[in-house]
């Protein structure tokens, strides 16, 4: 339903996809309805056959954070982003990728024919050579299904977690839901207005720095619980948080690559300790054993 | 009178089919005889000529029909002609001998299952979308689906949406909110993969003959796996069958043939092993292929000491269990528990969606697994991470902080069990033993830190907690299928035991079971034997066999081998084995042996289904069986070329589900899983559409068999002269559908959802009967009452009908035996540290747990959808090798790269994967799913590398115990090089196969050359 507005084209609803990082286990779900819909069917002015092997137009990343023991792992789907200002629409030549009212990309199966360029040019690695047919494909957010009734691309259907989900609402709303549920572009400083939103980007993009407290007494050693735990860098306190049953305290969301930082543990009973630790990848700081 | 209108009716409706249906015109044309139905006297009758695609019925007797059917009288005639068709009046009456039908099979079969056909020939089926397009339903063992159709071709296969007209799902109020799950169903990766395996290049689809197998002259064993094949016409192919079945009974008597099948099947109860092979294997006479409790090992052989529960295999009961735990636990504990990974039973994602609204309750989540499973990827939490094999140390040093610091119901100890006393002394060290089992101890034995133990024993015994066990919850793979599943599984029933397990918030459970569908509306699950007649090895006494009267079967060939010793009974000529059976607790201790006296020994293997060679243990054993020349002929009916179709004489090409009728509903099991569907948010049953024609010349499990039992004169018997599609509908008739839904309709629309339980309907939470000292008042019909020592329904199956932590059975059976002693004790695996020299050599604890993307082996390979999901298979230079997990460390100092290509070897084979390096192992474990669908061997078969990947040819096949017939290969010691890409595999000097009774050295060892990697 749209509004009527002197810019058309704002007022109207369009479609976005949300991935939710903390939600994604990695199933392949998403992966596997792809393939199915696209391999052995031709679906012209949409999609051309999709080959049997080799494309991943819903592709799935994996990231280990930390350690054993304490890891965590997050998986990233990763598909074409329906960029309002696509590379691929810039780098295609013949009209051969254009962007539809409601907000889905569409590379022309039958002019974007030699095209392999487009391959290269788009950043987020989302389209894929045919070599069979010399087409660029990509993840068209099954635009062939909406057209026909459809509410919901496969992949948002599939996904029993709601890892996925694609809703259609005008920008101003879409603005507003990004805003309440803290939303992020994949790859922000590429600026390609993608419309492929991610929630709790950060358990796959930042680090975190954790250890496990534990101290001595009577000859066994046991784990420290509650014990208070902060994190800083040069003087600010960044973060506070408390020891649990087992002695395990996390900081999350910090930026790979940013140097120094110093974990302060205070615990009446067992001893205060200063840990200097210095953040590439996530850090797992092992046991510290307090006393 | 009636009987001859009946008569006249039948020749109108004969040709009335034959004008208005073009396919039941076609079906005219396939044969020109003579039919006649007659009373016994000759005074009533009528004569059916078939003929250049028409038929002619006249009333007369004619002289030479080549086929009659024959009823007593004309009342009894009229009676049984008359519709709607009774089928018990149809079985009495055969019973009786009140009909007779006299002919060729050939001819009879084709009449009575065209007089059926009259009946269904008007049947419409699916829904036509427009466009061209039909939609189907069908089921897969990950979930039910729609496929859409065009031109004969699947377009698509999409999970099942419902509309505005099917009800809702349940909803559960908690800690203040509501959960409902999302109103549509599921599907495991494997179910969404079916259209590649549909249209694999791999499918069989045509009947093949190996070319230097001459059943008239020389037969070659040794060359198979090695032979190519030649294709042959299914008349030949059930010509030679049949005549191989004639001759090994001739030749050898009965028992010459074996019926080996695997543990699953694609869905649909007419289709399912254990219905129409069932019947088929009874109507011919086989030697049984006596299965192990496969996914239950511990569960069974130990479990079920403690506890009862026998006819759940020792695993317990799961009513309830997903809206006590949103409301009262406040903690789960899943120990070896990866639901994520292997959806229950069936159960495809629907756990899932409720293990999420974990995340949003304040439940503490411990994963105990040496792996950083799937489920804890999923759930986070914390992570333990004890050595594969050594959790039943671990749960007794937890045992011990329990005791010590007094963490542990002690009422419920003294009230609802006995016996904890004595192990109460062995967790202490007061015993013989006179070991303490303290936290330090465990970590000496388990590798987890004692203070993680402490902690854990601690928040454990301050709070209630949900222990999920293996992947339902109640137990069911995981550790229970390792060298120590039996020392774990009891040690858990100790655990919850101690916890008072049944009161809110303390009981079994992940959320993968016991949601508030409706458990009372009756569907039969698969294990209740579909149309196998078969009382004696399916559940259908307990309901199917009176809802759906049918012949009984019964298989006169007593003998059985028992199935972790089958390449063993084949080329020694004897194994030994213990039962499976669910009925008692003390079933399992009856010994059995092979050959059993006055039978012929096994000749002849039927092998139908999946290849196992990714499922069994040290499996090239296996290989070797096939080659020798004590299996005179090998025949094997399967959908795909996997690795151990390639090792028969005869290959019979089945279809898949896809592409012939049936009926099911999703995740129902029966038998020893009853109500499986509480895996469900939905109850869900379907109409399986055959949605296109048979692949080649593929065809059903069911017209295979009756073209064989044609050549044997029993396709009557086995068919009951009707097709599979009057089978579905007899299921459908036997269920309550008929209540809610109309044939007609079912048939087009393809599938029912039946509304969910309304709040004071819901089943009670399982155990709190027993918890609270009352009667049994679950839904579900066991254990027998014969079983019950006192008063019915009051306690446990046990002799003292409480939890027995030192089991009067066990006492009774064999009180000093080291291996499962009548209190639960701690005995390092084997397979292990304990075995110095050996692990010296082989450093690596492998873990080869149920896959996640495959289902077992359907779905694996065959060039499928899955192959390029990099969790399962990767390609290199071409090739889609199986993954192998490695710690990062360990890799490192095997400078091995992530998806390098690695040989995983110990004295038993080798296999080349593609290395998978990660965090989520601790060192010196490494992980590889089992259940690999392709056997590759590189060089001769059973001696070199395999790149197919199956890792089971590396795993042990030792029983877990002398007196069991017991899986314990789930942890292998390995080790793991870069793969110099040559084919030799480092052999054991003695390739000959040892008779299970000998404890397993590993005799290869002192002749060896370790193989040091070449850098």
């Amino acid at each position: 339903m749209s509004a009527p507005d002197a810019e058309g084209s704002v007022a109207k609803e369009k479609w976005n996809l949300i991935v939710d990082v903390d939600s994604c286990t990695n199933c392949n779900l998403c992966v596997l309805a792809c393939h199915d819909e696209h391999v052995g069917n031709d679906f012209p002015g949409y999609a051309a056959e999709m080959p049997k092997h080799g494309h991943r137009w819903i592709e799935i990343m994996r990231k280990e954070r930390g350690q054993a023991p304490m890891i965590d792992v997050a998986y990233l789907p990763v598909m074409c982003q329906h960029c309002d200002e696509a590379p691929c629409i810039a780098a295609a030549e013949n009209d051969a990728v254009t962007k539809r009212e409601d907000g889905i990309v569409i590379i022309d199966p039958v002019k974007a024919k030699g095209q392999k360029q487009l391959v290269e040019a788009c950043p987020y690695g989302a389209i894929w050579w045919n070599d069979d047919s010399q087409i660029p494909q990509a993840w068209i957010f099954d635009a062939h299904l909406l057209d026909n009734g459809w509410t919901e691309p496969r992949a948002a259907q599939v996904c029993a977690t709601a890892a996925l989900r694609a809703v259609k609402v005008e920008d101003t709303e879409m603005a507003r839901i990004v805003r309440e549920e803290g939303l992020e572009e994949l790859k922000p400083e590429l600026k390609t207005k993608p419309r492929v939103w991610y929630k709790n980007l950060g358990r796959y993009k930042r680090c975190f720095i954790g250890g496990s407290l534990a101290s001595e007494r009577d000859g066994a050693v046991d784990c420290v619980e509650g014990a208070r735990v902060t994190l800083h860098k040069d003087a600010d306190q960044l973060a506070e948080t408390t020891s649990d049953a087992y002695g395990d305290f996390k900081f999350d969301g910090i930026e790979p690559d940013s140097g120094g930082y110093v974990v302060r543990i205070a615990d009446a009973g067992e001893g205060a300790r200063d840990v200097e630790v210095s953040v590439s990848e996530s850090v797992y700081l092992g046991e510290i054993r307090l006393a | 009178m009636r009987f001859s209108i009946l008569l006249f009716g039948l020749g109108l409706l004969l040709r009335y089919c034959s004008w208005r249906y073009p396919a039941f015109k076609k079906r005219l044309a396939e044969k020109d005889f003579t039919a006649q139905i007659r009373t016994k006297d000759g005074s009533a009758g009528r004569s059916y000529t078939f003929a250049g695609g028409k038929v002619r019925s006249r009333r007369r007797i004619v002289a030479n029909p080549d086929v009659t059917l024959t009823f007593k009288t004309a009342a009894i005639g009229a009676r049984l002609l008359m519709p709607p068709i009774d089928p018990l009046e149809q079985i009495n009456a055969q019973k009786d001998f009140l009909i007779a039908l006299d002919g060729p099979d050939e001819l009879t079969s084709w009449f009575t299952q065209t007089v059926m056909m009259t009946q269904s020939a008007g049947w419409t089926f699916g829904t036509d979308l427009g466009n061209g397009t039909m939609r189907y339903t069908n089921m897969t063992n990950g979930g039910p689906v729609f496929l859409h159709v065009k031109d004969g071709k699947i377009v698509r296969l999409t999970p099942i949406t419902f509309d505005a007209t099917d009800p809702g799902p349940w909803t559960i109020e908690a800690r203040g909110k509501r959960f409902t799950p999302p109103r549509k169903t599921s599907l495991a990766p494997h179910g969404m993969n079916w259209k590649s395996m549909v249209y694999s290049p791999d499918r069989l689809l045509y009947p093949m003959k190996r070319v230097d197998f001459d059943p008239n002259g020389e037969r070659n064993p040794q060359n198979r796996g090695i032979s190519g094949y030649e294709r042959i016409s299914w008349d030949e192919a059930l010509d030679l069958v049949a005549d191989e079945i004639k001759r090994a009974k001739r030749v050898h008597g009965p028992g010459a043939i074996a019926n080996s099948h695997g543990s699953h099947h694609t869905w649909g109860n007419i289709g399912y092993y254990l219905s129409a092979n069932f019947r088929f294997i009874n109507a011919v006479g086989m030697t049984r292929v006596h299965h192990n409790p496969d996914s239950w090992e511990g569960w069974y052989w130990g479990a079920a000491h403690h506890w009862g529960q026998s006819l759940r295999v020792g695993q317990c009961e799961t009513y309830g269990g997903v809206a006590d735990l949103l409301k009262e636990a406040e903690m789960v504990v899943f120990w070896s528990s990866n639901p994520e990974a292997v959806s229950g039973a069936y159960g495809a994602l629907e756990g899932t969606i409720r293990r999420k609204w974990l995340k949003e309750l304040d439940v503490e989540i411990v994963h105990i697994d040496p792996y950083f499973n799937d489920t804890a990827q999923f759930l986070g939490g914390k992570w333990i991470a004890p050595k594969p094999t050594t959790d039943p140390a671990l749960a007794m040093a937890i045992a011990h902080v329990w005791i010590t610091e007094g963490l542990y119901d002690k009422d419920f100890v003294e009230n609802r069990t006995i016996g904890f006393d004595k192990w109460k002394a062995y967790i202490l060290g007061e015993d013989d033993d006179g070991v303490v089992k303290t936290p330090e101890w465990g970590e000496a034995e388990t590798g987890v830190p004692a203070k993680d133990i402490r902690a854990l024993a601690r928040q454990w015994g301050r709070k209630k907690t949900y222990l999920g066990a293996g992947g339902w919850g109640n137990g069911h793979g995981g550790a229970c299928r390792n060298a120590t599943g039996i020392q774990w599984a009891r040690a858990l029933v100790c655990l919850i035991a101690m916890q008072g397990i049944g009161r809110p918030g303390v009981n079994m459970g992940n959320l993968q079971w016991g949601t508030p569908v409706d458990t009372n509306f009756y569907f039969p699950g698969y294990a209740e034997g579909g149309m196998s007649g078969d009382l004696h090895h399916t559940a259908m006494s307990v309901e199917l066999y009176q809802r759906m009267p049918q012949l009984p079967s019964m298989n006169t060939v007593e003998q059985s081998i028992p199935r972790l010793q089958l390449p063993e009974a084949i080329l020694n000529g004897k194994a030994e084995g213990y039962v499976w059976d669910g009925k008692s607790i003390e079933a399992q201790f009856t010994k059995f042996s092979y050959p059993r006296p006055g039978y012929s020994p096994v000749k002849m293997l039927y092998k139908y289904g999946g290849s196992i060679f990714g499922t069994m243990s040290n499996t090239n054993r296996h290989v070797e069986m096939y080659r020798s020349d004590k299996l005179e002929f090998v025949v094997n009916q399967s959908i795909w070329m996997e690795g151990e179709a390639k090792f028969a004489d005869v290959i019979l090409p089945a279809c898949t589900n896809f592409e012939r009728p049936d009926i099911s509903e999703w995740a129902a099991l029966g038998g020893y899983a009853y109500h499986g569907q509480t895996q469900l948010n939905h109850r869900v049953i379907i109409f399986q559409h055959k949605a296109i024609e048979p692949l080649g010349e593929s065809r059903s499990d069911f017209e295979i068999f009756n073209g064989i039992c044609k050549r044997l004169g029993l396709s009557a018997y086995f068919s009951e002269g009707m097709t599979e599609l009057d089978w579905v509908k007899r299921q459908f008739e036997a269920s309550d559908l008929p209540s809610v839904v109309k044939w007609k309709d079912f048939i087009r629309r393809g599938y029912v959802v039946l509304p969910a339980e309304k709040e004071e309907l819901r089943d009670p939470v399982s155990w709190n009967w027993f918890y609270e000292g009352r009667k049994k008042d679950v839904p579900e019909p066991m254990p027998l009452p014969s079983d019950y020592t006192e008063t019915y329904l009051e306690g446990l199956q046990t002799q003292s009908s409480k939890i027995e932590f030192e089991c009067e059975s066990l006492k009774r059976f064999d009180a000093h035996d080291p291996e499962r002693p009548p209190i639960v004790k701690y005995k390092p695996a084997m397979e292990g540290p304990s075995d110095a020299a050996r692990f010296a050599e082989y450093p690596l604890r492998m873990m080869t747990p149920h896959p996640r993307f495959s289902f077992h082996t359907q779905g694996d390979g065959k060039d499928s959808f899955l192959n390029d999901i990099k969790d399962h298979r990767v390609l290199v230079d071409g090739h889609y090798y199986w993954i192998i997990r490695i710690n990062a460390e360990d890799a490192a100092e095997r400078k091995i790269g992530m998806h390098d290509l690695v040989k995983v070897h110990n004295e038993r084979g080798a296999v080349v994967c593609a290395a998978l390096v990660t965090q989520r192992l601790p060192r010196g474990v490494v992980h590889g799913f089992e259940s690999c669908a392709t056997y590759d061997p590189l060089g001769e078969p059973g001696k070199s590398v395999d790149r197919g990947g199956t890792l089971n040819l590396l795993t042990p096949e030792k029983s877990q115990l002398k007196k069991g017939h017991s899986m314990g290969s789930s942890t292998a010691l390995v080790e793991i090089e870069p793969w110099d890409g040559k084919a030799e595999h480092r052999v054991a000097a003695k390739r000959s196969v040892k008779p299970a009774k000998t404890p397993a050295k590993p005799a290869a060892k002192s002749k060896s050359k370790a193989a040091v990697p070449a850098k």
